[in-house]
C-alpha cells in the first residue's frame, strides 16, 4: 500500500539507509500473494463506482489523477456535486460521454498482504464478449447487485458465464445498500435468493456481503451504518480468500509454442508450463505420438546473458527443454507426464459461448485454436442451448450473439486435450471466422465425443426425466471426517428422515461397498485415491439415475475431495465436514481402530499415523460435539432447502 | 521448488509466453524499440525468451530528432553489445517542412514526427506485428487496451470492437494490409518495471539517474537544454539543478523533476512516496482528457 511504503521509507531514513529500507520494501513486495479477479452484474449495479471507490481507499490514485477527476465528474459525471469513482475506471470516451462501461479495464492495486488485477467488465448484454474476456482469467467475480433491483437477468448471465468459465468463488456484493435503509431484511432475501439460484453452478464459495460503493460502507472499512453485519469488508476478504487451484498437485501439461534451433548442437523446445511440474531426467511424452523421451536440459537466461540451466520447472514458468532424444515434435504438440496424458481426439464435447453477430452456422468449417495448436473444425452438432434465465437445456437450431450452448466439435484432425474442469489451460479452445478473422466464440471441452456423427445422446430418458418421476432434485453428499466422527451415523439418519419425505435415497460407505465393488483394496494411498474414485463413479451413476446419494468416507485428504467433486461434474455435489475432536473419536472408537492403530498394528490410520486436511470451505459444516445425529441431520436438511435441493 | 512463483516470476514468464507466440505466428514481427526503461524491460525479456538464439525479429526505432543526445548514444551502444538488428526511421518529409516542437507545438510535432512516421516505418517494413512497451497502469485508455491489439490497414484502433481475448489463446490471425501491436508489459506497473530493473540489473539511459543539468522553467516544467536548437523566451534563464527524468521521450515535450536520487534504490524511494504519476511529466498527455484514446485511433502507440 502507497501509505505504508510512506511511512516506512520514512521513519527509516533516520538510519540514513535509503538502499536497506528499498530493499526490504521490494522483498516484501515479492513475498505478497496474487489474486485476479473480475466484477460483473447488471448495468448500472455501480461495478465501476466500486473498482474506483477501492483503488481511492487504497490509496492508489495520484494527485494528478485526482485533479483529472474531479474536472470529469462536472463535465460528465453522474453522482451531482461527488466525485463520480467510476469515472476512474471508464477510461474510453464513448463510455465516459454515455456513463457506461463498453469494454473490459484491468486495474491493477496492492494492500499490505496481496497484489491484485481487477478487470471491470461491461453489464450491459451485448458486450458480453467483453466480460467474458475478464472472466477467462480471473479465479473470483464480484456479482454486484443493485439492492434495489435484486437479482436480475444479467446477474445471471454473468454468474452462469463465470462459473462455466471455471471461476469458483463468488462474492455477492449487495450494493446501494445506503437506499434501502441499510436494510438487513432485504439483504438476507438478496442472498437467499442468489443461493438458490446459484445452487447448480458448482461454485465452491459464495460471500455476501451488504455495501455502498458510493459512501464506502464495508468496502474497506466495517461500516457503522450495519451494526448488523459481522462478516469481512470487501477488501478483508479479497486479501484472504483462499482460491489456490493447485496447479503443481496436477499432471505435467506443457504446449510446446517454438522450436528453437539456433545452430545444428542445440534444438530447445520452448513454452510456459500450463501445470505440474518436472525435473531434469524425468521422462516424458509428445502427446499426440505417445513417444517417450527424458528431459536433458531445462535453459534460461541469466541477467548477464549466460546460461543459467535449472533442475526443475513448475506451472506457470516459461523454461526451454532440451530432450534426450531427436524426437518428432513441433508447435501445437504437448510434452507431457506418460502416466497422465491428455485425450487425443478429433471429436470431441464442448461448451460454446458465441460471440458473433453472425449465428452459429452448424457444420461450416472454423478455425479452432487451442493454446498452441490450431486446426480447421466443424460443429457437428449442436446438442442445445442454454436458457440461461431458468439454467434449462432447450432445443436450438443455432447460436446467435452472446448465447450459450453445448456442441459436437469435429477437428479435422486430433488435438491433445484434458476436460476443461481438469484443467482450464489445455481444455480450452477458441473458434475464428476464416474469412473475417474475428473470434466467434470460445469453447470449453467436457469430454471425448462417443458414437457416430448426428448421435449425441445414447438414450431417451434423461436424469431429469428419471429425476421428475420421483419428485426430487438429484445430489451427492459427500461426508467427510474422522474415523469414529459419526459420518455413517448421521448419513443413516439423514437418509430415514429423507426417506420419511418421499425420496428416493442410497448411502454408500465402507461396509456395503468393501465387500464387494471395493473388495481386495488396501488402506495406503493409492488404494484410497481409487476408493475415492471408485466411489465417485457409482455416486454419479445413481445421481444420473435421480438419486439422492450419500457418500460416507473419511477421505482425508482435500485433492481426493476434489476428485470426487470433479468426477460429479455438473450434478449437485455438498461437501459434509462432520467435524468431531480426535480424543473424543479415540475415546469412542466404534469399531476398534484406534485402539490397534495406537498398538501399532495399523498402518496408515488417518489421525494417528496419517494427516486429516480439515475442508476450507465445506458446504456444510456439521460441529458434532454436545450435539445428537438428528439435529445435525437437521442442519444438512436445512442446507439442502436453501440451496433449492429440497 | 514448492513454492509458487513470485510477482516477478509470474509477470516475466506472462511476457516471454507473448514474446514467443508472435515470433511462432507472424510472418514479419518488429519490437518498437523507444530506449526508454520499458523498452529496456522489453528488450531483456525478448533476450532472455529465445535465448540462447537471438530475437527473430528486428528492432526499429523511431526517431523524432529531438531525442535527449544520451538516448541515442544509448540506443547505439546497446545494438552494438546485444547484437540486434536495429532500424532507424525519422520522418524526412517532416524533416523538410522543418517540423519542431517549439513553433508547431506538440500536438502536431508529436503527430507528424512520430505518429505519421511510425505508420510509414510499418508500412516500409510490411510488418504484420509490433510490439509495443506500453502498461495497462500509465493511462485510462491503456486499461482497456488488449495485449494484441488489432490494427485496420490504416493503423487505426477501433475500442469499441476489439476482438475478444480469452485466457492465454491468442487470435493472431490478420488480413492484408492488417497488423496487430503487441504489449507484452501490458499487466506490468511501473513499480513492478523498476524492480526488475533492480533485480535483473538492466542497463538504462542514465538520464534517469539524478544529475546536474542545465534546466529552463516553461509552462511549469522543467525543460532541459539539450542543445542550441532551444531558443530562451523573455524571462527565462538556464539554471543547473539537480534533476532526473521519470519518463523520456522528446527533450522539449519531456519534463525533469528535482531529485537527488542518483542510484536505483533511490529512484524506488521517490517513486513510493510519489504524489504524481508518471504521465505528468508528459506535455502530450496533458491537452485535453482522452487525448491519449484519440492518438491511438490515429496509429499511435
Amino acid at each position: 500500500m502507497r501509505a505504508t511504503a510512506i511511512s516506512e521509507a520514512t521513519t527509516n531514513d533516520a538510519a540514513g539507509d535509503a538502499a536497506a529500507t528499498v530493499a526490504d520494501y521490494l522483498a516484501k513486495q515479492e513475498s505478497k500473494s496474487f489474486l485476479r479477479f473480475l466484477t460483473c452484474g447488471s448495468v448500472d449495479d455501480g461495478k465501476s463506482t466500486l473498482i474506483g471507490r477501492l483503488l481511492y481507499d487504497t490509496k492508489l490514485i495520484f494527485e494528478d489523477q485526482l485533479a483529472a477527476l474531479e474536472r470529469d465528474s462536472r463535465k460528465h459525471g453522474t453522482t451531482g456535486e461527488d466525485i463520480d469513482f467510476a469515472l476512474l475506471v471508464d477510461g474510453l470516451e464513448a463510455e465516459r460521454e454515455q456513463g457506461i462501461t463498453i469494454d473490459v479495464a484491468y486495474r491493477f492495486f496492492a494492500t499490505d498482504k496481496r497484489k491484485f488485477i481487477v478487470a471491470d467488465t461491461p453489464g450491459h448484454e451485448q458486450y458480453t464478449r467483453n466480460m467474458a474476456t475478464g472472466a477467462s482469467t480471473a479465479d473470483l467475480a464480484i456479482v454486484l447487485i443493485d439492492a434495489r433491483q435484486g437479482i436480475l437477468t444479467q446477474t445471471r448471465r454473468h454468474s452462469f458465464i463465470a462459473s462455466l468459465l471455471g471461476i469458483r468463488h463468488i462474492v455477492l456484493a449487495v450494493n446501494k445498500i445506503d437506499l434501502v435503509d441499510f436494510s438487513q431484511e432485504r439483504f438476507e432475501a438478496i442472498r437467499r435468493d442468489y443461493e438458490i439460484f446459484a445452487a447448480s453452478l458448482g461454485f465452491r464459495s459464495i460471500t455476501a456481503i451488504p455495501l455502498s460503493a458510493r459512501y464506502g460502507d464495508n468496502v474497506t472499512q466495517p461500516s457503522a451504518n450495519m451494526p448488523w453485519y459481522d462478516g469481512p469488508s470487501l477488501l478483508g476478504l479479497l486479501e484472504t480468500v483462499n482460491v489456490d487451484d493447485d496447479l503443481a498437485g496436477k499432471p505435467f501439461r506443457f504446449p510446446v509454442q517454438f522450436v528453437s534451433r539456433p545452430h545444428l548442437n542445440f534444438r530447445g523446445f520452448q513454452g510456459q508450463v500450463a501445470s505440474g511440474r518436472v525435473a531434469v531426467g524425468d521422462t516424458v511424452a509428445v502427446a499426440k505420438s505417445g513417444v517417450t523421451t527424458r528431459i536433458k536440459r531445462i535453459v534460461t537466461m541469466a541477467p548477464d546473458g549466460t546460461d543459467l540451466d535449472l533442475d526443475q520447472a513448475r506451472d506457470g514458468q516459461s523454461v526451454t527443454f532440451v530432450l534426450a532424444d531427436e524426437v518428432d515434435c513441433s508447435r501445437g504438440d504437448m510434452l507431457v507426464d506418460p502416466q497422465a496424458a491428455p485425450v487425443i481426439a478429433d471429436r470431441f464435447d464442448a461448451r460454446l459461448v458465441w460471440f458473433a453477430e453472425r449465428a452459429l452456422v452448424a457444420g461450416r468449417q472454423y478455425i479452432l485454436r487451442t493454446e498452441t495448436d490450431q486446426t480447421a473444425a466443424a460443429i457437428a452438432v449442436l446438442q442445445n442451448r442454454i436458457d440461461i434465465s431458468k439454467l434449462e437445456e432447450v432445443k436450438a437450431d443455432t447460436l446467435a450473439l452472446n448465447d450459450v450452448g453445448t456442441v459436437t466439435i469435429a477437428a479435422q484432425r486430433p488435438i491433445a486435450f484434458d476436460p476443461y474442469r481438469a484443467n482450464r489451460a489445455t481444455g480450452a479452445f477458441i473458434l475464428i471466422d476464416r474469412i473475417s478473422n474475428q473470434t466467434v466464440a470460445a469453447g470449453m471441452i467436457t469430454a471425448q465425443a462417443s458414437g457416430s456423427a448426428g448421435q449425441h445422446r445414447l438414450f431417451d430418458v434423461t436424469q431429469k426425466d428419471r429425476a421428475a418421476i420421483k419428485h426430487q432434485k438429484p445430489a451427492i453428499l459427500w461426508f467427510t471426517g474422522l474415523s469414529g466422527a459419526g459420518k455413517s451415523t448421521i448419513a443413516n439418519t439423514l437418509e430415514r428422515r429423507l426417506h420419511g419425505l418421499g425420496l428416493h435415497t442410497y448411502v454408500l460407505d465402507g461396509a456395503n461397498t468393501r465387500q464387494g465393488l471395493n473388495r481386495g483394496l488396501g488402506f495406503d494411498a493409492a488404494s484410497r485415491r481409487e476408493e475415492v474414485q471408485r466411489i465417485a463413479h457409482v455416486a454419479k451413476l445413481m445421481a444420473d439415475a435421480g438419486l439422492v446419494v450419500m457418500a460416507s468416507f473419511i477421505s482425508p485428504l482435500r485433492e481426493e475431495r476434489q476428485i470426487a467433486r470433479d468426477i460429479a461434474g455438473d450434478n449437485a455435489f455438498l461437501e459434509i465436514f462432520v467435524d468431531a475432536d480426535l480424543e473424543d473419536c479415540m475415546q469412542r472408537d466404534p469399531k476398534g481402530f484406534y485402539k490397534l492403530a495406537l498398538e501399532g498394528e495399523l498402518k496408515h490410520f488417518t489421525g494417528v499415523n496419517e494427516p486429516y486436511e480439515a475442508p476450507d470451505s465445506a458446504d456444510v459444516h456439521l460441529r458434532v460435539k454436545g450435539r445428537t445425529p438428528e439435529e445435525l441431520a437437521a442442519e444438512i436438511e436445512a442446507a439442502l432447502k436453501a440451496k433449492g435441493l429440497l | 521448488m514448492n513454492k509458487p512463483l513470485s510477482h516477478l516470476e509470474r509477470l516475466e514468464a506472462e511476457s516471454i509466453h507473448i514474446l514467443r507466440e508472435v515470433a511462432a505466428t507472424f510472418q514479419r514481427p518488429v519490437m518498437l524499440y523507444s530506449v526508454g526503461k520499458d523498452s529496456s524491460v522489453m528488450l531483456h525479456l525478448a533476450m532472455k525468451a529465445f535465448y540462447p538464439a537471438k530475437p527473430p525479429f528486428p528492432f526499429l526505432h523511431v526517431d523524432t530528432t529531438w531525442k535527449f543526445r544520451e538516448m541515442i548514444e544509448f540506443r547505439d551502444r546497446m545494438a552494438r553489445e546485444r547484437g540486434f538488428d536495429l532500424d532507424v526511421h525519422i520522418n524526412q518529409d517532416g524533416v523538410e517542412q522543418g517540423i519542431n516542437p517549439f513553433d508547431h507545438g506538440s500536438n502536431t510535432h508529436t503527430h507528424i514526427m512520430k505518429t505519421v512516421a511510425l505508420r510509414q516505418a510499418l508500412d516500409a517494413g510490411r510488418y504484420d506485428a509490433a510490439f509495443g512497451g506500453a502498461r495497462r497502469d500509465e493511462e485510462k485508455s491503456r486499461a482497456k487496451e488488449r495485449i494484441f491489439s488489432f490494427r485496420n490497414s490504416s493503423h487505426a484502433w477501433d475500442p469499441k470492437g476489439q476482438r475478444p481475448e480469452m485466457w492465454k489463446i491468442y487470435n493472431t490471425r490478420v488480413g492484408q494490409g492488417e497488423s496487430i501491436r503487441v504489449f507484452p508489459l501490458s499487466n506490468w506497473t511501473e513499480l513492478d518495471i523498476w524492480q526488475y530493473i533492480l533485480a535483473e540489473e538492466i542497463p538504462i539511459v542514465p538520464l534517469y539517474f539524478a544529475k546536474k543539468r542545465p534546466v529552463v522553467e516553461r509552462d511549469g516544467m522543467l525543460i532541459m537544454v539539450d542543445d542550441d536548437r532551444m531558443k530562451l523566451q523573455p524571462g527565462e534563464k538556464i539554471e543547473e539543478k539537480m534533476v532526473r527524468f521519470r519518463t523520456l521521450g522528446c527533450y522539449p515535450l519531456t519534463g525533469a523533476i528535482e531529485s537527488e536520487a542518483d542510484d536505483l534504490p533511490g529512484i524506488v524511494r521517490e517513486m513510493l512516496i510519489a504524489r504524481t504519476s508518471e504521465r505528468q511529466g508528459r506535455l502530450i498527455d496533458r491537452d485535453e482528457a482522452g487525448s491519449m484514446e484519440k492518438k491511438k485511433r490515429e496509429g499511435y502507440f
